[in-house]
């Protein structure tokens, strides 16, 4: 495969992949369960939640790795299946990808809250991020996608331990914005401006934000971005924000009203445009043939 | 300025070293420590949800001034004479089961100590069985249940099926919050009280308070 960041320094626009956790909440993911569980139980969903993101166009797939700190592993017991939960869910998307789409190792928030607000030092952050980080590019990732960072320390240590582990591999860092009155900022406080000079200065190679908002307030924040910084950005759009219909979970964003608002996205331009909560196939697909339409 | 409002200061600047020695000292200057704790740290914390709630500053501020002000309450702890700091009431909360995220539970449990009530915290992935036994136990009028995620919205509703079966529905009071929990979802499931945020819990459950004539 061409390599993926020349790709994107050529101004080609990369489409990621969708949900994950919604989806295998549709595949019997229980309440309560970590998602990673599958890796150790049904890697075989892994394969078919993959296979249908590729067959929807997209250039990047996600590994089920998002809670695959040790630390986060160990709010359910299963730091010690560390190594395998990492690996396998690895090697499941890779058997699909098979060359044909780039492999990218996803780290999220490892739960803790870094002192002096927390309890939880640098180092032992730093370590779980090197150590799982570390297995995901033994098994053959890609790309590192650390995302869904709300906490500017933590997505800089994580940054840092991925650099750690290989210096050429490309690192994606995302955070997660609340639309406030006074404009957007993460929960721990940090501001789009911060956060994309305390990403840049830590290394990564393409930034932006995931999850927290559906669409439209997302091509808000790519502008946001695209004036504070000359990186290569990405955003991982939710289908909306969530509605309770009695006992389920909508995600009102439809596959078409994504795509028609993605054109805003690929004008800026954002490099790489993919899904995260409530996305599905179908909106990876209609974003994919917006994406195409418009660079050919 | 007084020393009241400087302990109010600190504690807004999250200096839990400064609010000690100011605590230790109010207390050596004769000053009741029911003055302290209402005027000084309850008075400071105030500040810190407001501004918060207005997004003036955020968690990491938040988290910082709580720690400065059981700083403080460790020193006034022991003066008072034993349950008096319990007057205000008690409130058992936690995050239902399912879900382990506990960061807005845990900020509306130092908004509530920060005004004065007495919290029993039972932590994250609580079952609705354990929320209701905690609180006859406790005599705790309310029940605060938190939840992140959508999945685990309906162990709610089992909470207050299981206090209105037991009839308890008289003495013990559901009040829900969490980013997906909604006004229509509380009235949805029968619960008492949506909070939209720990500044909104802290006012809800001294309504309750006022009404139980607890307060």
């Amino acid at each position: 495969m061409k390599d993926f960041l020349e790709r994107i320094r050529n101004c080609e626009i990369m489409v990621g992949d969708g949900a994950m956790g919604t989806m295998l909440f549709t595949k019997g993911l229980q309440p309560g369960q970590p998602p990673e569980i599958f890796n150790i139980t049904k890697s075989n969903i892994l394969e078919k939640i993959a296979q249908s993101y590729l067959d929807a166009g997209a250039d990047i797939l996600e590994t089920n790795t998002f809670g695959g700190t040790s630390l986060k592993l160990s709010f359910f017991s299963l730091e010690d299946k560390t190594d395998e939960i990492n690996r396998n869910a690895v090697l499941a998307v890779k058997k699909i990808a098979a060359n044909r789409a780039y492999v990218s190792g996803s780290c999220g928030p490892t739960g803790k809250i870094l002192k002096p607000y927390g309890d939880t030092e640098q180092e032992t952050v730093y370590e779980s991020f090197l150590r799982q980080i570390k297995i995901l590019v033994d098994a053959g990732i890609d790309i590192v996608c650390i995302e869904t960072m709300i906490d500017l320390n933590e997505a800089i240590l994580a940054i840092k331990a991925a650099k750690s582990v290989s210096s050429t591999i490309p690192v994606i860092a995302t955070m997660t914005f609340d639309a406030t009155p006074k404009g957007f900022y993460t929960v721990m406080g940090t501001s789009i401006f911060n956060a994309a000079k305390g990403l840049e200065k830590a290394g990564a190679d393409i930034i932006g934000s995931n999850c927290g908002n559906g669409i439209e307030n997302m091509v808000r924040i790519a502008q946001e971005f695209s004036k504070v910084t000359t990186l290569p950005l990405i955003i991982q759009s939710n289908a909306g924000l969530p509605i309770i219909q009695g006992t389920e979970t909508i995600y009102p964003e439809t596959p078409e009203f994504m795509a028609e608002r993605a054109k805003e996205l690929v004008n800026i331009p954002v490099s790489v445009i993919g899904g995260c909560c409530g996305t599905t196939p179908e909106h990876i697909k209609a974003i994919k043939d917006i994406v195409n339409a418009m660079q050919h | 300025m007084d020393i009241l409002s400087s302990i109010s200061q600190f504690l807004q600047q999250g200096n839990d070293k400064k609010v000690l020695s100011l605590t230790k000292e109010a207390v050596n200057n004769a000053i009741p420590p029911q003055k302290i704790l209402d005027d000084g740290l309850i008075a400071g914390m105030n500040v810190v949800g407001q501004k918060y709630k207005a997004h003036d500053i955020f968690l990491p501020d938040v988290l910082l001034s709580a720690k400065a002000m059981y700083t403080g309450i460790s020193i006034l702890k022991p003066l008072f004479l034993k349950g008096k700091m319990q007057d205000r009431g008690k409130i058992v909360i936690g995050t239902v089961q399912g879900d382990l995220h506990d960061i807005g539970k845990n900020l509306v449990a130092i908004m509530l100590k920060g005004a004065g009530f007495e919290v029993i915290d039972l932590g994250n992935n609580v079952s609705p069985e354990n929320f209701v036994e905690r609180a006859k136990k406790e005599n705790a009028p309310i029940i605060g249940l938190s939840t992140l995620l959508t999945t685990t919205m309906p162990v709610m509703k089992t909470v207050v099926d299981i206090v209105k079966n037991d009839g308890l529905n008289k003495q013990i009071k559901i009040i829900i919050g969490g980013a997906p929990v909604t006004d229509e979802f509380a009235n949805s499931i029968g619960a008492d009280a949506y909070c939209f945020d720990s500044i909104s819990a802290v006012e809800t459950v001294k309504k309750i308070m006022a009404k139980d004539g607890k307060m």
